[in-house]
């Protein structure tokens, strides 16, 4: 089924002088796992917002699962889940009753909703702690939770918003699992990011948001090939020695950027002798994002 | 499923003030109402008791009646519309601007199937029954002291509840437009403290000068204290109507503002 779960025309957002969200097209087929990566600020958060109209947009069309925002939100609302970027837990709560209100809350049927919790508390992998208080688990758990309760009513579509942002790795791991069991499942996911590793082991299609506007699109490998070629030679040394090699790379129109402690000549492969000595290694989705988005911090 | 059974179960959901939706929202109030019960029966039996003591032993040994009932009457009444008043205000205000602003569990309820107006009809409802049903507290202690029971005391918490509703409805409102949660000593002690004391509900708002009676009159808790001591000592006539018209009116309009302002800044 090629259905579109989610579809944004020339969407626009302002919020007093800063235009959030400017023109974006978006669309995202059924089934598939969709990451939206950016910087901060880019308009991820917003986008997502948007989704669930508790932000409106000023201007285009946006529709999801085939209702039109934000007329039939409450409809759309229904049938996604949604997995904030900021904890929004009632701490007072156990889990078990965090997880019972949000079934009411989505219209789980009473008949259903014990099964549904006990699902959704195996799923998280917090049936040992379902009758502790939110304030007592630790930020994994609550993250866990967080996914849970997003899921409580099994729903056709997923958002989720930064959701292993400040997370252990072993933490992320498992979110990182989760999410692809949901993505095989059949569940259309939305996710954004900034992780790059999150959306290269995760998505099927990425989209790159810069300046509230999708900048490129496509699978995390078309993307490295496309803005980054396919190997990506790392030149170490001395300040003095670094300069110059940027000097060289600008002055023979190479992509290039600081990586850290070296610079990266990107598209390496095309490099002919006068190329600096250095380490060459695949390129990867940071190379494609950072040459996206610049290296500016703003 | 068939595409039309499709159609209708996707069609479901769209009417205004869903009764699932409150229940739900409602669901959780009580849900946590099981975690602070114990303190809040307390300080509702407390703070009458501490009233009529003070009243009763202090100023009662002085002033035997008051209007034209006995102090103890007068006072136990009007404990009653002080009750509805904190116990629905404060919650309205404080409870609000947590679960929106620190909790942030509000931006967590509209993510489903829940708008603004269900939201706030639903926490609303709930803190004003909770107002009709610990408004009877004063009465009760007020009988320990004396009140004499009257069959017209049953309508009371009808009158809490109506009364309630529009006091939470009003802090929901200024929970809204407050910029941080000490905004609220402001209304506590220009708005709320003088509307207590100005209402008849330990001296007759007739003692007092014009123009302040004047300003009784549009104090809701003015009509709420009368209406409770009418019904309270067997009292009730034609005028009460008014004084429930003005309330009704009140939670109304208070309702409807708290959509609109809270509403405002919840969808962005």
């Amino acid at each position: 089924m090629s259905e579109l779960a989610i579809s944004l025309r020339g969407v626009s957002k302002r919020f007093g002088a800063i235009t959030a969200v400017d023109g974006l097209d978006l669309e995202v087929p059924s089934g598939v796992c969709f990451g939206l990566l950016g910087p901060n600020g880019a308009g991820k958060s917003p986008t997502m917002r948007m989704l669930t109209a508790q932000t409106l947009a000023d201007e285009g069309e946006i529709s999801v699962l085939g209702f039109q925002l934000p007329r039939q939100s409450k409809q759309a609302r229904m049938e996604m889940g949604v997995v904030p970027q900021l904890d929004n837990l009632d701490v007072e709560l156990t889990c078990r009753q965090v997880l019972t209100i949000f079934a009411r809350l989505y219209r789980v049927s009473r008949a259903e909703r014990r099964e549904a919790v006990e699902r959704a508390l195996a799923l998280a992998n917090l049936g040992a702690r379902a009758d502790t208080q939110v304030r007592e688990l630790s930020g994994g758990m609550r993250r866990r939770l967080l996914v849970a309760r997003g899921l409580i009513h099994q729903p056709r579509l997923v958002l989720l918003d930064e959701p292993t942002v400040g997370l252990d790795p072993q933490v992320r791991q498992e979110l990182w699992s989760l999410i692809d069991a949901l993505r095989v499942s059949g569940v259309t996911v939305l996710m954004s990011t900034h992780y790059i590793e999150e959306a290269e082991r995760l998505a099927d299609t990425v989209a790159v948001m810069s300046h509230g506007k999708v900048i490129a699109q496509g699978t995390p490998a078309e993307l490295v090939r496309t803005h980054a070629g396919e190997q990506v030679l790392e030149v170490y040394g001395a300040p003095e020695w670094l300069a110059e090699v940027s000097e060289l790379a600008i002055s023979n129109g190479w992509p290039s950027r600081r990586s850290g402690p070296a610079i990266a000549i990107m598209c390496a492969e095309e490099l002919d002798g006068q190329a600096p000595e250095g380490v060459r290694r695949p390129a990867n989705l940071e190379d494609a994002f950072v040459a996206l988005t610049g290296e500016q911090i703003e | 499923m068939s595409a039309q059974a499709q159609a209708t179960a996707r069609v479901r959901g769209v009417r205004r003030l869903e009764p699932a939706a409150l229940a739900a929202i409602m669901g959780k109030d009580i849900v946590m109402f099981g975690r602070y019960w114990k303190a809040t029966t307390f300080s509702s039996i407390m703070q009458p008791t501490i009233y009529l003591l003070a009243f009763g032993l202090g100023f009662g040994t002085i002033v035997k009646t008051l209007g034209h009932v006995k102090t103890i009457e007068y006072i136990g009444t009007g404990t009653v519309a002080t009750a509805i008043l904190f116990s629905s205000a404060f919650p309205g205000m404080f409870n609000t601007f947590v679960r929106w602003q620190f909790q942030r569990t509000y931006d967590a309820v509209l993510a489903t199937p829940v708008d603004v107006e269900e939201l706030i009809t639903a926490e609303v409802l709930w803190i004003s029954l909770r107002a009709g049903v610990y408004g009877m507290a004063p009465l009760l202690v007020a009988m320990l002291f004396g009140l004499e029971p009257n069959a017209g005391m049953l309508l009371v918490p009808f009158i809490g509840f109506i009364t309630g509703f529009g006091f939470a409805a009003f802090g929901v409102s200024i929970a809204a437009v407050a910029k941080t949660i000490d905004n609220f000593n402001y209304v506590t002690s220009a708005v709320l403290t003088p509307m207590f004391l100005v209402a008849g509900t330990f001296f007759p708002v007739s003692n007092l000068p014009a123009g302040i009676r004047t300003v009784a009159q549009v104090n809701p808790l003015y009509h709420c204290v009368q209406l409770v001591r009418d019904a309270s000592l067997g009292n009730l006539h034609a005028g009460d109507l008014g004084h429930a018209a003005v309330l009704l009116a009140f939670a109304l309009l208070m309702w409807r503002v708290a959509i609109w302002q809270l509403g405002k800044r919840l969808i962005d």
